[in-house]
C-alpha cells in the first residue's frame, strides 16, 4: 500500500532566513530543502534572498552564489552547467528538472527547491541514487552481439535503423522522470521506472543487438514494466524533451507482438 | 552510527500535473463505477422483490440525494469511458507526444461535462 505521508524523521520545519545585502533592488527568495546527517535536526527549509542583478540567469547560478557567498555548507551535485552531465537534477518550482537549464525568471514568486522526490536524502539536495543505478545495471545497458564486428570495420547500421535510436540515446540519466512518476514513488523496489525503461528500449531497438528476446524476457513480469500506467509525468518533466512514456509503450507493444 | 536518511518530499511538493491528475481521476472513477454496479444490483433485486421494495428504491433514487448519487455515477461513467479510449489509443502507441496528451486530456474533460450535461438534460 502506498504511503502518502512522509515518515516522522522526514517532515520539514522552517529554517533560517538569509536577507539580501542592503540596497539590493531586484530580490528573489529561494526556499531550499536542507538536511544534514551530522546533527539530530529534522529537514528544514532555509530562505535565501538573492539580488538577481548580481546573479547569473539560471537556478544553478543562484545555488552556486549562495554556496560561495552565504552558506558554504549548502550541498548539491553539479558539473557541466549546460544540461549534458545530468548531475544537477532536482525539484524546482514543483517539477523536476536540471537546475542549470531552469531559468530563474521562469519561476513566479519564490523559488522552491527540493531534492528529487521520494528518494533517500544523503545531504541537502543530494539524493541517494543507488537503487536507480542498480536498476540500470539490471537491464544490462550495453551491446550484446553474437558475432564480433567485421575485421577492421565498425558494425554498420542503415540510416533507418540508426533513426530508431533518436530520442533514446540523448538521455543523461538525471532521473528527473523516474522521480516524477507516482508509480515509481510507490513501487521503486520492483518497478524499474521511466529512466531505466527508456534505456532498456534503447538496447531493444538497436539493430546491432542480438539479445532482444532475452531483454524482453527479463522485463516480462507484473512489476518491472507493467507498473507503468501511462501517467506521462515523465515526458512532461524531462529536461531534455525526451519521452520515456512513449518508449515504455514501445516495449509493451514489442511484448504484445511476440 | 549515522542517523537514518529522510525521504525527500513527493506529493507534498510536486505540482499537480494534468497528466497525473487525470490518471488518478481515471482510477477514482473506476472505483466509483465498481461501487455503482452494486447499486445497479440493488435496483434489479428490488425489481424482483416486488412492488413495495421497488417503489421504495425508486423513490430513494428520486430523492435529491439519490439524484446526486446518480449524477456522480453518470459523471464517473462518462469520464472513465472517454478517458479509457485515450488509454486504448496510447496502448496502440497513438497520441503519446506530450502536446497530444494535453490536447486529448482537455478534449476528454470538455466532452465529459458536455456529454453528462446532455444526458441529464435530454434523457
Amino acid at each position: 500500500m502506498a504511503e502518502f505521508r512522509l515518515p516522522k524523521n522526514s517532515r520539514m520545519t522552517d529554517g533560517m532566513v538569509h536577507k539580501a545585502p542592503v540596497g539590493s533592488k531586484n530580490v528573489k527568495t529561494f526556499k531550499i530543502y536542507r538536511w544534514s546527517p551530522d546533527d539530530d535536526a529534522q529537514p528544514r527549509i532555509d530562505a535565501f534572498d538573492i539580488d538577481l542583478d548580481d546573479c547569473g540567469p539560471m537556478v544553478l547560478d543562484a545555488l552556486i552564489k549562495i554556496k560561495n557567498e552565504t552558506d558554504s555548507s549548502l550541498t548539491f551535485r553539479r558539473s557541466c552547467r549546460e544540461g549534458i552531465c545530468g548531475s544537477c537534477s532536482m525539484n524546482i518550482d514543483g517539477t523536476n528538472t536540471l537546475a542549470c537549464l531552469k531559468s530563474i525568471k521562469d519561476v513566479k514568486g519564490d523559488v522552491n527547491i527540493y531534492p528529487l522526490p521520494h528518494m533517500p536524502v544523503v545531504k541537502d539536495l543530494v539524493p541517494d541514487l543507488s537503487n536507480a543505478y542498480r536498476q540500470l545495471t539490471s537491464i544490462e545497458p550495453w551491446l550484446k552481439a553474437d558475432n564480433s564486428a567485421p575485421e577492421g570495420e565498425e558494425r554498420r547500421q542503415s540510416p533507418d535503423e540508426r533513426e530508431k535510436l533518436d530520442g533514446l540515446w540523448e538521455c543523461v540519466l538525471c532521473f528527473s522522470c523516474s522521480t516524477a512518476c507516482p508509480s515509481y514513488w510507490w513501487n521503486s523496489d520492483d518497478y524499474l521506472g521511466p529512466a531505466v525503461l527508456l534505456q532498456a528500449y534503447r538496447w531493444i531497438s538497436d539493430s546491432r543487438d542480438d539479445r532482444k528476446r532475452e531483454r524482453l524476457d527479463a522485463l516480462d513480469d507484473s512489476f518491472s514494466l507493467y507498473r507503468c500506467h501511462t501517467i506521462m509525468n515523465c515526458a512532461k518533466t524531462c529536461p531534455k524533451g525526451l519521452n520515456p512514456g512513449k518508449a515504455i509503450a514501445g516495449i509493451k507493444s514489442e511484448m504484445g507482438q511476440r | 552510527m549515522a542517523k537514518p536518511r529522510p525521504l525527500s518530499p513527493h506529493l507534498q511538493v510536486y505540482q499537480p500535473q494534468l497528466t497525473s491528475v487525470m490518471s488518478i481521476m481515471h482510477r477514482a472513477s473506476g472505483a466509483v463505477l465498481a461501487t455503482g454496479s452494486f447499486m445497479l444490483v440493488v435496483w434489479l433485486t428490488a425489481l424482483a422483490a416486488g412492488d413495495d421494495v421497488f417503489g421504495f428504491v425508486t423513490a430513494a433514487l428520486h430523492h435529491p440525494i439519490g439524484q446526486l448519487v446518480l449524477f456522480g455515477y453518470s459523471l464517473a461513467l462518462v469520464y472513465h469511458g472517454l478517458n479509457g479510449v485515450r488509454h486504448l489509443s496510447w496502448d496502440l502507441r497513438i497520441g503519446l507526444e506530450i502536446r497530444q496528451v494535453y490536447l486529448s486530456g482537455y478534449l476528454v474533460l470538455g466532452l465529459t461535462f458536455t456529454v453528462t450535461a446532455a444526458l441529464w438534460l435530454l434523457v
